[in-house]
């Protein structure tokens, strides 16, 4: 079966958790913005977390499903209606055929996560289900959805589609209540970057001590902060050399970029600093001409937050399985 | 050949990755360091690596913090984990081999529709542009590494009279355009924005989606530029999918 897409979005492609072992290609390794709702997602179907998921921005596609389907949203709250009745995020909801699932509004966030039970049945490319834009590989035929596109869906099982009988949709009792992507209140912990002592101290202090502002030209290779200029003491220019997913590179004119999913392998700009990974989904969440603060870290600490976050997906992963295997006879 | 190793530095490239630096010059002794470890790592992978990125002159290893805490308990950070066992494998001397083997000859059509900064690139550097297409021709160029897009080899190094800083803004460049910055030659595989100085255009694809390797140059490689016509570079244009 199908899902069709009725609607274009401003930017909706099929993700996962990124396409690694070719950034030696220069292929670099995309994947969800934010992959912890990318993950809660696929774990709140019952899917394993690698399955494809869309990666939706506001405005949102509208999506017709043909069947019956069980989805979830998770990250962004963008209003989600099924046949014009809000639903909930971060919960499973079972819905009938020829539904309709429409985004009225962006409430929170800036990138929802649709995941499907069974998964979006595409070809995947190197090892991976994301889109490479650039390239025009991996993903819905390396692009962005268009309207009129149909991407196939596995379908479920028929002790979910005799449970649903007539009704339109319905909400199933489990969800995930951790929307770690969208607690703005705490700074983005960094770690230092090789070039962070080439900063004035002044610099420095500002880093720690301003907020940067998330500017338009943000996407999904790097969000570019508003501040006041940085300078550096030592301006030798840099060999290019791999970048990381989080690096906090300093432009030439004294403003700060942070490199995103999409990011080149390479750069050669110097690396002041870097967010920590398990800060990096709830900065996917951030729009722009939202504000943000940073402050250190340690690589231990650093290290234990994505430790933290993995063990609480793998219990929230054991938790909706073991849920669903009530409904799946 | 040579079993002389480099003397390196190594540092936390955030919390998945760490790079190893064999010094900082585009240099090909340095780069052939930097391709003999890739290719030792590649060929004995340990338990939580992800993927190694080589470059100019440096190494990076991406690794799985919570594969690497489970298998090696002991170590204080993932980070020293991977810094111990990448200390012991540099300890091991290996040798530069396979480096430039394979020679890959790229067609070019230097023809002025396509080579739109040549005028530039000969004026700054008191050259004619045939003098400028003929010594971009005269060097068979070492691939140093890839990155920028998927397939971008970075070459060099070109005469030094046919040197030239790259743009300070990036303009639209179109595939298979055949750049130079600094000392530095390379290809677009795709259309991009870029600020290399464009002096002609290969019909060659150096992508290709459908391929299990889908690029066509990889570091360590030797590259040989000749010129063609337009004619023939309409005609290569159509069947040129490696």
């Amino acid at each position: 079966m199908n899902v069709r897409i009725i609607k274009a979005g401003v930017l909706d492609t099929l993700q996962d958790l990124g396409r690694y072992s070719w950034q030696h290609l220069g292929i670099n390794p995309g994947g969800a913005m934010d992959k912890w709702s990318a993950q809660v997602a696929n774990i709140l179907v019952g899917n394993n977390r690698t399955e494809a998921v869309i990666e939706l921005h506001y405005p949102a596609a509208e999506l017709f499903f043909e069947e019956p389907a069980l989805i979830a949203i998770s990250g962004a709250d963008f209003s989600a209606h099924i046949n014009a009745e809000e639903i909930p995020l971060g919960q499973p909801v079972l819905i009938n055929k020829y539904s309709i699932l429409q985004f009225y509004g962006l409430k929170k966030g800036a990138r929802a996560y649709l995941g499907v039970h069974g998964g979006f049945d595409i070809p995947i490319w190197l090892n991976s289900y994301s889109t490479q834009l650039k390239a025009r590989a991996g993903g819905y035929k390396g692009r962005a959805l268009h309207k009129e596109d149909e991407i196939p869906i596995r379908s479920i099982p028929s002790s979910l589609t005799q449970l649903l009988g007539k009704t339109e949709f319905l909400i199933l009792p489990w969800k995930s209540d951790s929307q770690t992507g969208l607690i703005k209140e705490v700074p983005f912990f960094l770690l230092e970057g090789d070039e962070w002592n080439r900063l004035t101290n002044e610099s420095k202090q500002k880093i720690l001590s301003e907020s940067f502002t998330v500017s338009p030209q943000s996407d999904r290779m790097g969000y570019r902060l508003k501040g006041s200029p940085l300078t550096t003491t030592n301006n030798t220019e840099m060999i290019s050399s791999a970048v990381n997913c989080g690096t906090i590179q300093l432009l030439p004119d004294g403003q700060l970029i942070v490199l995103m999913a999409d990011h080149q392998t390479t750069g050669g700009y110097p690396r002041i600093a870097h967010v920590i990974s398990a800060h990096q989904s709830r900065l996917a969440q951030i729009n722009a001409g939202e504000k943000i603060r940073f402050s250190f870290t340690s690589q231990q600490i650093a290290e234990e937050l994505l430790l933290q976050q993995q063990q609480h997906l793998q219990q929230l992963q054991n938790a909706c399985t073991f849920r669903l295997q009530e409904y799946i006879k | 050949m040579s079993s002389t190793n480099l003397s390196y530095r190594i540092f936390p490239l955030g919390d998945t990755a760490i790079t190893i630096e064999f010094g900082s010059a585009i240099n090909s002794s340095i780069n052939n360091e930097v391709i003999a470890r890739f290719q030792q790592l590649q060929q004995q992978p340990f338990r939580g690596m992800i993927e190694i990125v080589p470059a100019y002159c440096t190494l990076t290893v991406l690794y799985d913090i919570g594969k690497i805490k489970k298998e090696y308990p002991t170590g204080s950070s993932a980070f020293e984990t991977v810094k111990k066992i990448i200390e012991e494998r540099l300890a091991q001397p290996v040798e530069h081999i396979n480096v430039g083997e394979h020679l890959v000859k790229i067609p070019v059509c230097y023809a002025e529709e396509f080579a739109w900064d040549i005028p530039q690139v000969a004026a700054k550097n008191n050259l004619t542009v045939e003098e400028v297409i003929t010594l971009h021709q005269s060097i068979k160029y070492k691939v140093y590494m890839l990155g920028f897009l998927p397939g971008f080899a970075y070459m060099g190094e070109v005469d030094e009279k046919i040197t030239m800083p790259r743009k300070t803004e990036p303009v639209p460049i179109a595939a298979g355009s055949v750049g130079i910055a600094g000392v530095q030659t390379g290809i677009y595989p795709f259309a991009s924005p870029g600020g290399w100085q464009i002096i002609g255009r290969t019909p060659l694809k150096l992508f290709n989606v459908g391929r299990d390797e889908p690029v066509l140059l990889k570091a360590g490689d030797t590259v040989q530029f000749h010129a063609i016509s337009i004619d023939e570079f309409h005609q290569q244009e159509n069947d040129s999918l490696f």
